[in-house]
């Protein structure tokens, strides 16, 4: 009893928030790309918000549910259907067991979470359950999921079961799905956009730079390349050049890092990123705004603005607190039932 | 922007929100290494609130924290806190408190199948193959760091004789444990990776398994030397491997 994956589709793999601990011995972090994004689908079906999930992208999979499961879906709008009827973005979802989650045209985004109640039970390898293909690590086997792999559910919370009661209550007996009449305000939910600005800071090897090469980071718009992966994302735009010819000993590297390579144009890291890296860091992304470029589409326009450390992390603070209200007025709702 | 500690010298230089490096210096030396080691050794002993982890690379140490560990405890302005914390910790580290470098023995099968390389190598260097075995199995070498793939060790001190460009064509699947040489380099894959060392022979030893408490064989800072071994070696102890 579980999910049984029907189509694989694109890229679908298990992923949390990472594995930490072990970049000095050369393992990634890797994690969500949107990591925001799979907290608050955690939130919502009465999981710890770090718990195991589904990551889709872009062309998502088919996936039967063979058992009565809380779910909630968040991050990219995939055109998510459940036997054939669209369902919606960031609320908890009883979904009826035989019944068959699919996904269509992407609207916005690369990457969706699919929370189920109890987390998807793989397991821990070295603190965590995301899947690092590379290494062959996490995950199902640690790779990417294929036509009929069948993932377990963790053991339900009470939580996880006050929703699963709740919605069995509110719907309909014959229904496949039914979905909860509430979802967090729009202003806890991250803000996503295809041309975003993105809030960075200069990097290590900033002044290497030449000075028309800094000017251009930060006034230039950037066009994110369908060879990105969640390694890095790939941009072009003005070249970016070294002020003169000098060599760099391999440092480390770490989502949100740009890197130029000899060629000029900018490497985002992304979840995946290396621990270290011998290119040039010439501005790293702020942490409050990876979710939003985690989101871009190849094809999408990423511009840079340049921000204190303080606001930085003032930023970050505010995502956090967001995080918290979400998770406060999530057990409210559950205990109004 | 950059912090600098006066004693001893040091630059503190933020990365991102989340991090700092400290910057030791910009050249490769043993000494340069041992004190970045000795920062990393006093932080690990004594964690401050907020440290997520440490990476130690040729001449840099980068610190990962979490702000909202920080904010919470009332330090809202969280990369100062970190940067007053690390000078304390900077300032009490004397070069004598590192352990000594742990010795780390590779057996190496060289030659054959498992380092289909090694006479083109020889033939490079303008030297017989087992005069390549007998330079490369004599060295001692420091782990600088791990990096570029899990368990990857930037080994240091290779004899400059041994130096061969890369393959012009990379191979798709190198297998792990190969040993091989790039440039004036010497190193280990690792996990099975494409990749355009030259190949000169084989480990058993897994340099990399998830399932043991640290999953990476080598640390940086350790030496290492490589133990001509046998095929038949090779065996006996690639299947004492598999048991581990």
């Amino acid at each position: 009893m579980g999910l049984k994956i029907r189509k694989p589709g694109l890229l679908t793999t298990v992923q949390d928030l990472g594995r930490y601990g072990y970049q000095r011995q050369g393992v990634v972090v890797g994690g969500a790309m949107d990591k925001v994004a799979l907290r608050i689908a955690n939130l919502l079906v009465g999981n710890a918000e770090g718990a195991a999930t589904l990551e889709i992208s872009m062309q998502g999979p088919e996936i039967e549910f063979e058992q009565d499961t809380i779910i909630a879906l968040g991050g990219a709008d995939l055109s998510a259907s459940i036997n054939d009827k669209p369902v919606r973005l960031w609320r908890p979802v009883l979904v009826k067991a035989g019944s068959i989650l699919r996904f269509g045209k992407p609207r916005y985004g690369n990457y969706t979470y699919l929370a189920v109640g109890g987390g998807v039970d793989v397991p821990v390898v070295m603190g965590s359950c995301s899947t690092y293909m590379h290494a062959g690590l996490g995950g199902l086997q640690g790779r990417a999921l294929r036509s009929g792999d069948k993932l377990y559910l963790g053991a339900s919370s009470e939580t996880n079961r006050q929703i699963l009661s709740a919605l069995l209550l509110q719907g309909k007996k014959e229904a496949s799905f039914t979905e909860a009449l509430w979802s967090p305000e729009p202003e806890l939910l991250p803000a996503y956009a295809q041309y975003p600005v993105l809030r960075a800071r200069g990097n290590l090897e900033y002044n290497w730079f030449s000075e028309s090469s800094r000017g251009y980071i930060w006034q230039e718009k950037y066009k994110l390349l369908p060879q990105s992966d969640r390694m890095g994302y790939r941009l072009q735009g003005a070249m970016l050049v070294l002020e003169e010819e000098r060599g760099m000993l391999s440092t480390a590297v770490s989502f949100g890092t740009v890197q130029v390579p000899k060629q000029g144009n900018p490497i985002i890291l992304m979840a995946d990123a290396q621990t270290t890296g011998g290119y040039p860091r010439i501005i790293q992304v702020i942490t409050a705004d990876l979710p939003k470029l985690a989101q871009v589409q190849p094809g999408g326009v990423i511009s840079f603005e340049d921000i204190s450390l303080e606001e930085a992390q003032r930023l970050f603070y505010q995502q956090e607190l967001s995080m918290l209200a979400l998770q406060q007025a999530i057990l409210y709702k559950l205990n109004q039932v | 922007m950059p912090e600098i500690l006066q004693n001893p010298p040091l630059l503190l230089c933020p990365l991102g929100d989340n991090a700092v490096a400290l910057l030791f210096g910009e050249t490769i030396s043993p000494d340069i290494h041992r004190r970045i080691l000795a920062v990393a050794q006093a932080l690990e002993q004594q964690p401050f609130a907020g440290l997520v982890e440490f990476v130690p690379a040729f001449t840099s140490l980068t610190v990962y924290y979490d702000p909202w560990v920080l904010s919470q405890q009332g330090k809202l302005d969280a990369y100062s806190e970190v940067v007053r914390q690390l000078g304390i910790l900077v300032e009490q580290v004397q070069e004598t408190h590192t352990k000594p470098a742990r010795v780390v023995e590779l057996p190496v099968v060289y030659g054959g199948i498992y380092g289909p390389d090694l006479e083109e190598v020889a033939e490079h260097a303008g030297l017989s193959t087992d005069e390549v075995v007998r330079i490369h199995s004599s060295g001692t070498y420091h782990v600088y760091m791990i990096g570029f793939a899990p368990g990857f060790p930037y080994l240091g001190g290779m004899d400059v004789r041994l130096s061969v460009p890369r393959k012009a064509d990379p191979r798709n699947r190198i297998p792990a444990g190969s040993v091989g040489i790039a440039g004036a380099q010497t190193g280990v894959y690792s996990i099975s990776t494409p990749g355009g060392w030259q190949l000169i022979g084989r480990t058993p030893l897994q340099l990399f398994n998830p399932g043991r408490d640290n999953p990476s064989l080598l640390q940086a800072g350790d030496e290492v030397r490589f133990v001509p071994i046998s095929p038949e070696e090779f065996l006996v102890m690639e299947e004492e491997q598999a048991w581990d």
